[in-house]
């Protein structure tokens, strides 16, 4: 019997030892521990492995400077395996097990929606990095990527101008989950407001992971010939992105005909795509690589020089920067400044101390937490996919945009105000 | 005078007529590549229309993103040389000067110009090319070139499409006999952007006589547009269907033949996958010239690598389980993780990027709305070959003979002298290897990933107990019948929902048919 038992507990150690591969162990008193919760395998490891990647190398560059309140940072890396459940899962084991002080992760909304209870219920921190549908603010999440009036009302109204093609007719096409389905729900409203009749909208979906877009290209082609011009906004996500890039291209869709603009592909998901049909094909971001300032080429090289270092797969040959990365590294610079005004990793006191951050962003403007709703000020881009895989910026907003998360052209959003409600204690 | 000559003179004198507005001046250069979309569009196009030969090299320059501008002024670099644009002269862009950035739009009139200005070209067949770029370019500002582009062609085919240009741009005319003779002649059209141009037409058209030419070609270019959709409907659901036979053959043997409940299966292909990955960086690296071809080589390395695997498998666990499917089934699914971590630990979790070779990508047009992309081509014709191939092997060889003879009655064929432990893992192994094949088609579409297996493992069991279990011919009818009706109920009800009712219909299809599409009749060796 006791060899069994001590059987298991050798296993049980091994398991624990195993978990915690990524954590330096390191005098516990003198570490900060920060919280990585990046997807790194399924379906959307192509979008989220590199946010974990840039969390290290923030964690790595506040470290050499000295760290934060003379104590250093120690990330703690773990897997959800874009596999929603286990997001709340590990989530939970990072703030009731490892006592991490703030964590950085998610890019699905499903995957945030599922973790959200868990951080208001344990009040801890989350900086979530990636544009999405608002419809949400939680005193517990800091959201560093863009509300809808960030991206996709900004990008459809190019589409209508006389520059993005004039066009009249939209097909919205996503992946079938709560961002794509919120944001068609904005942009349908949004539509309606500007005059476009529901004849002249096309809503399709498909499911996670879907890899035959032959199907949903053809009805693209079919709905572009039956009336006026024609534009797709794709919330595609994760890799299906890939084989529906490639259908696009094979079957000769110009973006001269009909233009295809994506709320959820940049620079790294169109690495090994062939890129040369696609020129012209748009995306709307808060970033793009391609923004010349000397913020940005500090920012990249920063990356290429980490990714050099630490032999990351395909970005020591070809280092990519996106936007998500870029508000990844904001999140984290803005809570190590949070911290340090409020000379503590208190929830609370992190949460009052970020209002009003301010950080040179590398999209080359000072970038602002807004005082009261948790979203950033950030300035609109967008740009054509060039035939290197590069964006051209093609269209600009003129100063940053203050986030509007209760999206007004929601019926039911009416006298909602964009702050959090603070629970009673 | 002779006919003959009369498209020359009229040539000669229309390029006399435009010489005094026929050089580019670097203002007007400095204008069409700076400024404001709208005046870089009305300078563009006030140059076209005089027929302005020297804007070639410069409009082509603006196309391959080799201008920058300072100061009112163009700089054109090609081959490292840069000269100021409309005077030729050498120099350096100032530090100062900006990229040119073209949008969308911009591209659209720049191609559309240079095609327009290539209407002239002695070649048939760059005069061919420039009329298909100029289809969705047309505009009033073309329509003095489309003119005397019609009066001096000598080719019919040409001349008929240029016709066709012509209506397009006409159809917005202000005199009702000329929109009546362009609605004419677009009926003749075959082109998807006709019916676009028509629909909008028709609805602003206010005289009776006209709308109804309008709607006389309406119908005639729908008629012809609905065969293309049709096709294109047909050739997605036989591309599905082929994927779908290629997922399932190697199914059908381990599964149909041998009874072996094999869970591995979609793991077995992801294999195929990734030796196709190998290969291919492996040609990358020591081969680049002959990169294209490196699928030649990747379709026996996956079915090799695959086979081996399956093999491996036989030996070790499966052949101690035949007769006890529950438990084959819950071993098999073991090794399914396990393949899956150790592929994880190899090339780790991350998709790996497979590169379709060039002469895969792009498509065949076939109908002006209808291009066959070339990898679901190749992959049609692939599985059929791959189809021929397994059909051949079980039923003119020796060893489909034995195969067919161990799996009706092992014992009798022990009797006779077959070696059944052989036989076995061979059978296996040549499941596993086309389940290889498949995985190497697989990475020419889709992702490959570690988890590439568990998004074909339901579709090829799906396929398999359809078609009826111990069928080839059932298999095939079942893929290409599965692929056609999931596309039908796609285009209708989108793809989440086509998936489930697909799901919905072999439930209760299998209800009331347990046996599948076809039963093999007779005797079975273990009733």
């Amino acid at each position: 019997m006791s060899t069994t038992r001590r059987h298991f507990s050798a296993a049980l150690s091994a398991i624990a030892l195993g978990t915690s591969l990524y954590a330096v162990p390191a005098f516990a008193q003198d570490t900060i521990k920060v919280g990585v919760l990046h997807s790194l395998s399924g379906t959307m490891a192509i979008s989220e492995t590199v946010l974990k990647d840039t969390v290290l190398m923030a964690i790595d560059e506040i470290n050499a400077k000295g760290g934060v309140l003379g104590k250093k940072l120690e990330p703690v890396v773990v897997d959800p395996a874009s596999n929603w459940p286990l997001f709340a899962e590990k989530a939970r084991q990072l703030i009731s097990n490892d006592k991490v002080a703030v964590t950085f992760g998610c890019w699905t909304s499903v995957s945030r929606k599922s973790v959200l209870p868990v951080y208001e219920e344990l009040n801890s921190l989350l900086f979530y990095p990636v544009q999405y549908e608002g419809e949400e603010l939680s005193k517990n999440v800091f959201y560093t990527g863009a509300a809808p009036n960030q991206q996709a009302i900004p990008a459809v109204e190019y589409l209508m101008s006389k520059d993005g093609g004039s066009a009249k007719r939209f097909v919205l096409l996503g992946t079938d989950y709560v961002y794509p389905r919120t944001t068609n729900k904005i942009l349908r409203a949004f539509l309606k407001s500007k005059g476009v009749a529901d004849a002249d909208i096309m809503e399709d979906y498909t499911p996670f992971g879907h890899s035959d877009y032959q199907g949903i290209i053809a009805k693209i082609k079919k709905f572009a010939s039956e009336g006026k011009k024609t534009a797709v906004v794709s919330t595609i996500n994760g890799d299906s992105n890939v084989p529906f890039y490639k259908e696009l291209g094979n079957q000769g869709l110009k973006a001269t005909d009909v233009p295809v603009v994506a709320f959820s592909v940049g620079e790294e998901e169109l690495r090994g795509v062939d890129t040369k049909p696609l020129v012209g094909h748009l995306a709307a971001w808060n970033y793009f690589m391609s923004i010349k300032s000397p913020a940005n080429t500090e920012f990249v090289k920063k990356w290429s020089d980490y990714a050099k270092a630490k032999g990351i797969a395909g970005h020591k040959d070809k280092p990519l920067t996106n936007d998500p990365m870029e508000a990844t590294y904001i999140g984290i610079m803005m809570w190590k400044q949070a911290v340090e005004k409020a000379k503590s990793t208190d929830t609370d006191k992190v949460i009052a101390a970020m209002a009003g951050q301010t950080f040179p962003a590398p999209g080359g403007f000072m970038s602002t937490m807004d005082k009261e709703n948790h979203h950033l000020h950030k300035p609109v881009f967008i740009g054509e996919i060039k035939a290197d895989g590069q964006f051209n910026v093609v269209w600009k907003t003129k100063g940053p945009v203050v986030a509007d998360p209760w999206s007004d052209y929601i019926p039911e959003n009416k006298g909602k105000k964009n702050v959090p409600e603070m629970k009673k204690k | 005078m002779r006919p003959l000559f009369r498209p020359l003179l009229l040539l000669l004198a229309a390029l006399a007529f435009s010489h005094p507005a026929r050089a580019l001046t670097p203002e007007q250069a400095g204008k069409i590549a700076a400024g404001d979309s709208d005046d870089r569009v009305a300078a563009l196009n006030e140059r076209v229309a005089a027929g302005d030969a020297d804007l070639v090299p410069f409009v082509q320059a603006l196309l391959d993103d080799a201008v920058k501008t300072a100061g009112g002024k163009a700089y054109v670099t090609v081959d490292g040389k840069t000269t100021i644009a409309g005077s030729g002269e050498a120099a350096t862009a100032p530090a100062d000067a900006e990229d040119v950035v073209n949008n969308n739009r911009m591209r659209r009139e720049l191609e559309a110009a240079l095609a327009a200005l290539g209407l002239f070209a002695k070649d048939t067949a760059q005069r061919a090319k420039a009329v298909a770029a100029l289809k969705d370019g047309a505009d009033e500002a073309k329509l003095p070139l489309i003119e005397k582009a019609l009066a001096a062609e000598t080719d019919a085919g040409l001349k008929a499409q240029l016709t066709l240009l012509r209506a397009k741009v006409q159809i917005g005319a202000s005199d009702p006999a000329k929109r009546v003779a362009a609605a004419q002649a677009l009926a003749a059209s075959a082109d998807p952007n006709t019916r676009s141009l028509l629909l909008e037409q028709i609805n602003a058209e206010q005289d009776p006589k006209v709308k109804a030419a309008i709607q006389a070609a309406l119908d005639s270019v729908q008629g012809t547009l609905a065969w293309g959709e049709r096709l294109g409907l047909l050739f997605t659901g036989a591309s599905l269907g082929s994927i779908l036979l290629l997922v399932a053959l190697g199914l059908a043997i381990t599964y149909g033949l041998m009874g072996v409940i094999n869970m591995a299966h979609g793991e077995l292909m992801m294999i195929g996958a990734y030796a196709t990955y190998v290969v291919q960086n492996l040609f990358k690296l020591y081969l680049p010239g002959f990169f294209g071809w490196y699928i030649v080589l990747a379709v026996p390395v996956a079915f090799l690598a695959s086979a081996v695997v399956g093999a491996v498998l036989e030996r070790s666990v499966i052949r101690h389980l035949y007769g006890r499917p529950l438990e084959t089934l819950l071993a098999t699914w073991g090794i399914s993780l396990v393949l899956m971590q150790t592929v994880r630990s190899l090339f780790g979790a991350q998709n790996v990027g497979v590169e379709n070779p060039g002469w895969m990508s792009g498509g065949l047009q076939v109908l002006p709305n209808l291009v066959l992309p070339y990898n679901r081509l190749a992959i049609l014709v692939f599985a059929l070959a791959v189809l021929v191939g397994v059909a051949a092997l079980i039923g003119r060889t020796r060893l489909g003979l034995f195969v067919r003879g161990v799996t009706q009655n092992r014992r009798m064929a022990s009797c006779v002298g077959v070696n059944t432990a052989r036989i076995d893992m061979l059978a296996f192994s040549l499941g596993a290897g086309i389940a290889g094949l498949a995985g190497c088609a697989l990475s020419q579409v889709g992702n490959v990933g570690p988890d590439l297996g568990q998004g074909y493992i339901v579709d090829s069991f799906m396929v398999v107990v359809l078609g009826g279990v111990g069928q080839l011919a059932g298999t095939v009818y079942a893929a290409l019948g599965l692929g056609i009706l999931n596309k039908l109920l796609e285009g209708w009800a989108g793809a989440v929902l086509a998936k489930i009712m697909v799901l919905v219909f072999i439930v209760v299809f299998i209800q009331k048919r347990p046996q599948g599409l076809f039963a093999i009749k007779g005797r079975s060796a273990e009733a």
